[in-house]
């Protein structure tokens, strides 16, 4: 895993003595840097999904990762769910397979998106999405590059898991607490299962317009219910 | 003696033997093998320390060696213990001479019919995390070329060794920041499911799970997993 260049960028992110904290932000900032690409986000993975950015080097950086966890699509979901790297070198042409996040992204200003799998063996950690606001592809050398910052991307996170207190999860930008205090109550009032109570909660923030969140405070406020279809 | 050509390709042999999740007593033991075809030894085996810094015996080419290590591992002396010890080789013992070194293991090395033994330190900066030992039936010294050969080979036993160990490392971190992102998710999730049952607000929720956990010696996972199942009644959990 750990070729020279790999070696090389991870001694350049630790470099001076740095609190383990910085280090993804640093990843990410030196990896806009070093490719032709606008921006990048660290954002971890699971079966369920996105569960959360762990840096971003923009502000458009979390929108995408926001827009794929209130949607359950996109470049990211597909990238971990097949393990391999999605290319997209233009959302306009190739964006048709998730029609909400392309059309959500296109509005905020991505034109390109280069998402890599960060995992060890089977087990999927994240994924580091490279976007940029102009179409046409990474090339290979830039290709190279990318693969070389997801494994040191990886080696990074596995070094924060290391030092997490008592083996809690690695913090994230976002907090959604709420959205899965909402998950379970949506389960309870609708009857369904918790991963149909996300979906529901997602599809009515989608019709309504409004972001997860704020829906999610109003279920947990006792403002707005899911029941069982009569 | 195996020349230069074939000492390449068992190094090429060996390096590929790491690509892959390989089993490390096969490779130990390919090792052991090639060792003894390239320095022309009778019989090799290796010793590795476990978690409290004990020796023990991985590997050996034949019966007699495997008799003989497991011996010096009982008794607690002889070369390989020393080198062991010391993190330095021991080498060129000539054991028809060493029985005031080594009483036993003199005594047991004469009963498997061996005549010189030779063991090289498996170090990792300053550390020692075991050895390889090389035994000859007649009482012939390794030369220098030899030794840097079996050195060679036991510096890319240590390597392989830290490599399999890196691995199991990375998936065990990474099974815990997949259990940790789950658990995370998986207790607010209950806390809501709770709340709705009881009709409380989800911290009234939270409080009444942590406080059943801690009276019933539960983790807070197992409770919020039980909440969720439905196994774990929300009238089960009201305070009395």
């Amino acid at each position: 895993m750990a070729t020279t260049r790999t070696s090389q960028i991870l001694s350049e992110v630790a470099r001076g003595d740095v609190e383990d904290a910085v280090l993804p932000a640093r990843l990410v900032s030196l990896c806009a840097r070093a490719l032709p690409i606008t921006g990048v986000g660290l954002v971890l993975m699971t079966d369920a999904g996105p569960a959360g950015t762990v840096a971003a080097s923009d502000g458009t950086a979390s929108t995408l990762e926001e827009l794929q966890f209130t949607l359950g699509e996109g470049p990211c979901v597909d990238c971990s769910g097949a393990g391999r790297p999605v290319l997209v070198p233009s959302l306009a042409v190739g964006g048709a397979q998730w029609p909400v996040f392309t059309d959500g992204a296109l509005r905020a200003g991505v034109a390109a998106v280069f998402a890599f799998p960060l995992r060890v063996g089977a087990i999927r950690l994240g994924v580091l999405a490279l976007y940029r606001d102009a179409t046409g592809p990474l090339g290979g050398p830039g290709l190279a590059e990318a693969l070389a910052f997801a494994d040191a991307a990886t080696t990074v996170l596995l070094h924060l898991q290391v030092h997490a207190p008592q083996g809690g999860p690695i913090s994230v930008l976002e907090d959604r607490t709420e959205v899965h205090q909402a998950t379970g109550m949506v389960s309870v009032q609708a009857g369904v299962d918790l991963a149909s109570a996300l979906l529901l909660l997602r599809a009515r923030a989608y019709a309504t317009e409004r972001p997860v969140l704020e829906l999610s405070r109003e279920v947990l406020s006792r403002l707005v219910r899911f029941d069982a279809a009569a | 003696m195996g020349g230069a050509q074939r000492l390449a390709e068992v190094f090429v042999e060996l390096a590929d033997t790491l690509i892959d999740d390989f089993d490390v007593v096969d490779f130990l033991q390919m090792l052991t093998e090639r060792a003894v075809e390239l320095l022309g030894a009778d019989a090799a085996g290796l010793m590795l320390a476990d978690q409290r810094g004990a020796l023990r015996l991985m590997t050996a080419t034949t019966g007699r060696a495997r008799s003989l290590e497991a011996f010096e591992v009982q008794s607690q002396e002889g070369p390989c213990m020393d080198c062991f010890t010391t993190g330095a080789p021991v080498i060129n013992v000539d054991l028809a001479t060493a029985g005031s070194r080594w009483p036993a293991f003199t005594a047991a090395a004469a009963e498997q019919g061996y005549g010189a033994a030779h063991a090289l330190p498996l170090r990792l900066r300053g550390q020692v995390i075991g050895s390889m030992n090389l035994f000859t039936d007649a009482a012939v010294h390794l030369s220098p070329e030899d030794l840097a050969v079996g050195q060679s080979m036991a510096d890319i036993a240590t390597i392989g060794l830290l490599q399999q160990r890196s691995l199991r490392d990375q998936t065990v971190l990474s099974e815990q920041l997949q259990g940790a992102l789950a658990s995370r998710v998986l207790l607010e999730q209950a806390k809501g499911v709770l709340a709705e049952r009881a009709g409380v607000d989800v911290t009234a929720a939270f409080t009444m799970m942590r406080t059943h956990a801690r009276r019933h010696g539960l983790t807070l996972t197992s409770v919020a997993t039980a909440v969720i199942e439905g196994a774990l009644d929300a009238r089960e959990l009201l305070p009395a």
